[in-house]
């Protein structure tokens, strides 16, 4: 159980059988007044957002999460498969439940695998991942009048806008957290 | 930790506030920061320090040297209170709390407006003062600057009529259902002191345990709050000097205090004592650290302590 006095930024607790994160937090008590914990939260389900404020009487549970690591192997339409790398078990996961990671996931990429009661909720994935190109428009040389950037396909079938330079076949580091092209790597 | 400007700034504030108040002929007190028992207050949860406690505000001690015969006193001195923690809380803060006989609510609140325009006579020159020309420089949501005028006189607004402009419901309803504070958190406070520092003033005599009640009216206390920029600054209030009814109050306190937190605490019977040789008297106690973060331009009361926790 966790109390008010335990709300900070980042706390994971369960509500009403929901597990939410808190992601805004502040604590105010107005002069000799009773102390009051005003919460946003997100869903780690839905993603819905719940404002609250709660009183120092109040509990909480801690939701019931756990993190494995876990292969991505492959995917069939629209279902995921991965494998726990300790006990080796399979699992299938909805492709609506990766969300945008589906852009950066390729074959035998190592994974964090977030489950809540046993059910997978969340992936998390490496802050950036290096991709193939695979589909390009050819840069003019020496071409000055064009824009500073283009669309490139990845070999996620992921499409960003990079630098003209980047040509099919190289291979680019992307920003998970935004999608957005870091820089070209050699290899 | 505070960088050498911003101490530099933080001495010169404490200098000018004590500048300000011996110019006045107060005298300067200092009270035990660890005492044996505190006044029973059921919001805020002291600090124990082996079966004693740190204080929670030097108030206290401070009545009773009125009742001993002091006129005019003020206390520049840290004070404790458990749990509390946030971007104008801290567990350990400063308070600066002055007291006078022969005066009301009212006079305290002509003294804060003397005092900070003392404060920025001093101040003004300095880097960095968010206040220029009486003007304070606040930012807003949007980042987007705003000016607070700290000319005075500034504006006075009853809570009654605090809650009729800016709450949903009304007084009567938010506190029959025990809603007053978060209510004034979530709909009042945001409002109070934008164009010009306020004072929120009369409140429930159910939210003053050590106030004095409003002649002619029994169900107010004599009481007020300061804001600056939708923030709480300073409480002050009429003294209740009648010790039979600070009993009772005190008596309300402390069962609730009980059933809260299920463990005893003691009636201050010496300080009820000397109550009954105190005569007509207020007192006040401003939050330091929140007047200084907005003098300084800053966003917490942790940027401008010499250290707060997240420095050890």
């Amino acid at each position: 159980m966790y109390t008010a006095a335990d709300l900070r930024k980042g706390l994971k607790v369960q509500i009403d059988g929901v597990p939410y994160i808190v992601t805004d937090f502040d604590f105010s008590k107005p002069g000799k007044g009773q102390a009051l914990y005003r919460c946003k939260m997100r869903s780690m389900i839905t993603g819905n957002q719940l404002v609250q404020t709660y009183r120092s009487n109040d509990k909480f549970d801690k939701p019931d999460l756990e993190e494995r690591k876990m292969q991505y192997l492959y995917c069939q339409g629209e279902e995921y498969h991965f494998m726990d790398t300790g006990n080796y078990e399979q699992l299938v996961i909805d492709k609506e439940h990766l969300g945008d990671n589906v852009n950066y996931m390729i074959d035998n990429m190592d994974m964090e695998v977030l489950f809540f009661q046993d059910k997978p909720i969340d992936v998390s994935m490496p802050m950036f991942v290096n991709l193939m190109v695979t589909k390009a428009d050819p840069w003019a040389k020496g071409d000055t009048s064009g824009s500073d950037s283009k669309p490139v396909t990845v070999e996620t079938g992921y499409v960003l806008q990079v630098p003209p330079f980047v040509e099919e076949g190289d291979k680019i580091q992307i920003d998970t957290r935004t999608g957005a092209y870091v820089t070209r790597v050699k290899e | 930790m505070l960088d050498l400007q911003g101490l530099r700034f933080r001495a010169a504030f404490f200098h000018s506030l004590r500048s300000f108040f011996v110019r006045q002929q107060f005298l300067e007190v200092d009270t035990p920061i660890r005492q044996p028992l505190l006044l029973p207050e059921l919001n805020i949860e002291p600090l124990a320090s082996e079966g004693w406690f740190l204080q929670a505000s030097p108030e206290l001690c401070m009545k009773r040297m009125l009742a001993a015969g002091c006129s005019r006193i003020f206390q520049l001195c840290n004070c404790f209170r458990k749990g509390e923690r946030g971007r104008l809380h801290l567990e350990e803060f400063t308070m600066m709390e002055w007291y006078r006989t022969n005066a009301g609510y009212e006079d305290l609140m002509t003294d804060c407006e003397a005092l900070l325009g003392a404060l920025l006579v001093d101040l003004e020159v300095m880097t960095p003062c968010a206040v220029f020309n009486e003007s304070l420089r606040v930012s807003g949501n949007s980042g987007s600057g705003r000016v607070i005028s700290l000319h005075p006189p500034w504006d006075r607004l009853s809570v009654h009529e605090a809650f009729a402009r800016y709450s949903p419901v009304s007084i009567e309803q938010a506190m029959a259902v025990d809603t007053f504070d978060a209510i004034l958190v979530e709909y009042v406070e945001p409002c109070l002191g934008m164009e010009r520092p306020l004072f929120l003033y009369d409140y429930p005599v159910e939210l003053g345990s050590l106030a004095r009640s409003k002649a002619g009216n029994p169900q107010l206390a004599e009481r007020f709050e300061l804001y600056i920029n939708g923030i709480e600054l300073a409480n002050g209030f009429s003294e209740l000097t009648d010790s039979q009814e600070q009993r009772q109050r005190f008596e309300q306190e402390l069962s609730l205090m009980d059933e809260e937190r299920r463990q005893r605490s003691r009636m201050p019977e010496r300080f009820l004592d000397d109550l009954a040789h105190l005569d007509r008297a207020a007192g006040i106690a401003l939050g330091v650290d929140r007047l200084l973060m907005l003098l300084m331009g800053k966003e917490s009361v942790g940027e401008v302590v010499s250290f707060a926790p997240v420095d050890f």
